[in-house]
């Protein structure tokens, strides 16, 4: 389950200039990859491309190819796309439909709009909900929830429509570390069974724990790309206004004050 | 697929749809079926206009939406909501009727060049209570109809779920409105704008905040038809309901017999204006 962009440009309706300029990025079976970057740098719109909302949705212009499983999707429509491809919203209030009462009619949206026979479709809320560990928000009216728990709401209708692929637009914006942590965890999980991942975030920390390929972009352009680990600590990042993880911050600061980074880190592992 | 192995966790006892899932409401009003509900609100609020008069359109109000009311327990509700709907429309269609009705010839009161007659004020009064009788049997389908349930009951009955989403959306659509409006405003107050004291002044504290809630309202369409396209919204043909609404002969019948007394009542209405 492979999702491939190749010579990827686009340009929004009546934009002066690209969004987006020769992106090439390939997602494989079970892969997490992060995306980070400075305030419009192109991770929206990459995040909008890749899960064919754009030009569909947004309109626009689009050169290059994107494919998946090796099928180009030029032609699909978008609800056929979405049954391949799911896509999460930075902001849980506009991703909920707004017209059901409770969270598991919220959940289950998703694949009811896909026809699926009803116990598949209660089977797979339950699941989502278990997975996201919000049972007990089940009968709660969804738009009276915080904005933590909306997303991750939003985030269960996503996971309970089983998409092979996932795109995740900062899902943890408005969550607490705990939160930021179950959906870390649901990302592992599901890549463990086989989802290719594509994450923006800010959050270098949660990248630095599930990713394992990290690409920068700057001015709608890669400006960096490779294993998460080297990206996080090449020294380029802060000029890219993305901080670094927080062991690399310490590993500097301790390095900038003269302490020994090697023995510092023999102590935090305990050996 | 992602998700159909470890994803298959915890669910509950028999796993299968949770009990509140299409609950019947607290009262028999409550639990008539949505359609049923519905047609009684178009019906009396039709009626209300096609009777004229006003003894007509007042009973009608007292039967068909302050005695239901009173049995689905929400009449204070309703009074609430339903005046604070009306008034503004009622006031100013009171007032035009009042000291601008062409013709009369009784005057009641004098204000410059303009005069209140009493043709005008038995006018008003009865545009006034057919306003009041929309209001209310409106008010009252909303107050005791989960939009959820309409939306349901629609779609089991095979109209498109777009229209029902629509049909649903609408009516969720105030309270979201009214919600953001109260956020912006907390907001705006926040930074020192003055919407209290004089009327000017509150006329002034309106515009920065009924920009703000409309564009608001304009970008989040975007992103929620985006949100919605992901969810497989635009996917032909029919979707999975998990439960329908209850319905029956009884209210089927009802609801028909409805309908034929309201197309009696135009028919009788033509023809009198005729004759």
């Amino acid at each position: 389950m492979t999702i491939t962009l190749a010579g990827i440009g686009y340009r929004y309706a009546g934009a002066s200039k690209p969004a987006l300029i020769d992106i090439d990025l390939e997602l494989g079976e079970g892969e997490v990859v992060g995306l980070a970057g400075p305030s419009e740098a192109g991770k929206t719109t990459l995040c909008l491309v890749l899960s064919g909302l754009a030009p569909r949705t947004v309109g626009g212009q689009i050169r290059g190819s994107l494919t998946l499983d090796g099928e180009d999707v030029d032609t699909w429509p978008m609800h056929r796309l979405s049954q391949r491809i799911g896509i999460a919203f930075q902001n849980p209030s506009t991703q909920l439909s707004q017209v059901t009462d409770t969270v598991f009619e919220e959940v289950a949206f998703g694949p009811m709009n896909l026809g699926l026979p009803r116990d598949e479709v209660i089977s797979r809320t339950w699941a989502a909900l278990s997975a996201l560990r919000i049972d007990a928000l089940v009968e709660r009216d969804p738009r009276r929830l915080s904005g933590g728990q909306q997303q991750l709401v939003a985030l269960a209708g996503l996971l309970a429509m089983r998409p092979a692929h996932l795109v995740l637009d900062e899902p943890t914006a408005q969550l607490d570390p705990a939160g930021t942590q179950l959906v870390g965890d649901a990302i592992e999980r599901l890549a463990a069974d086989g989802a290719s991942i594509l994450i923006a975030e800010q959050k270098t920390d949660l990248l630095a724990s599930i990713c394992s390929r990290l690409v920068v972009l700057d001015e709608g352009r890669v400006a960096l790309s490779g294993p998460a680990a080297d990206v996080l600590a090449d020294p380029r990042l802060d000029g890219l206004g993305v901080a670094a993880p927080s062991p690399v911050r310490l590993r500097r600061a301790a390095e900038a004050a003269g302490a020994n980074v090697a023995r510092l880190a023999e102590a935090f592992s305990g050996d | 697929m992602a998700g159909s192995g470890r994803l298959s966790g915890r669910q509950p006892v028999g796993g299968g749809a949770p009990d509140f899932l299409g609950r019947p409401g607290p009262t028999a009003y409550h639990r008539l079926n949505p359609l049923t509900k519905a047609t009684l609100a178009t019906v009396t609020a039709i009626a209300a206009v096609v009777l004229g008069g006003l003894p007509g359109p007042i009973l009608l109000t007292a039967g068909a939406v302050i005695l239901p009311a009173l049995s689905a327990r929400v009449l204070s509700r309703l009074l609430r909501t339903a005046l604070l709907l009306a008034l503004p429309i009622a006031i100013s269609a009171f007032l035009v009727n009042l000291f601008f009705f062409p013709g009369g010839s009784q005057v009641l009161l004098r204000i410059g060049p303009i005069t209140a007659t009493a043709e005008g004020l038995g006018f008003a009064l009865e545009i006034l209570v057919r306003i009041l009788a929309i209001s209310g049997a409106v008010t009252l389908f909303y107050l005791t109809t989960r939009p959820g349930d309409l939306t349901a009951d629609l779609e089991r009955r095979g109209i498109n779920s777009r229209a029902a989403f629509v049909a649903n959306a609408s009516v969720q659509t105030v309270p979201a409105m009214v919600e953001r409006a109260a956020q912006i405003t907390a907001a705006q107050r926040a930074r020192g704008l003055d919407t209290e004291g004089s009327i000017w002044r509150r006329v002034r504290g309106i515009v920065p905040i009924v920009g703000p809630v409309i564009l608001g309202s304009i970008a989040e369409v975007e992103e929620r038809t985006m949100a919605l396209e992901a969810r497989g919204f635009t996917r032909p043909g029919r979707r999975t309901l998990l439960w329908t609404p209850a319905d029956s002969t009884r209210q089927s019948f009802a609801r028909w017999l409805l309908l034929i007394a309201l197309l009696g009542l135009i028919v009788v209405r033509i023809s009198a204006a005729l004759t």
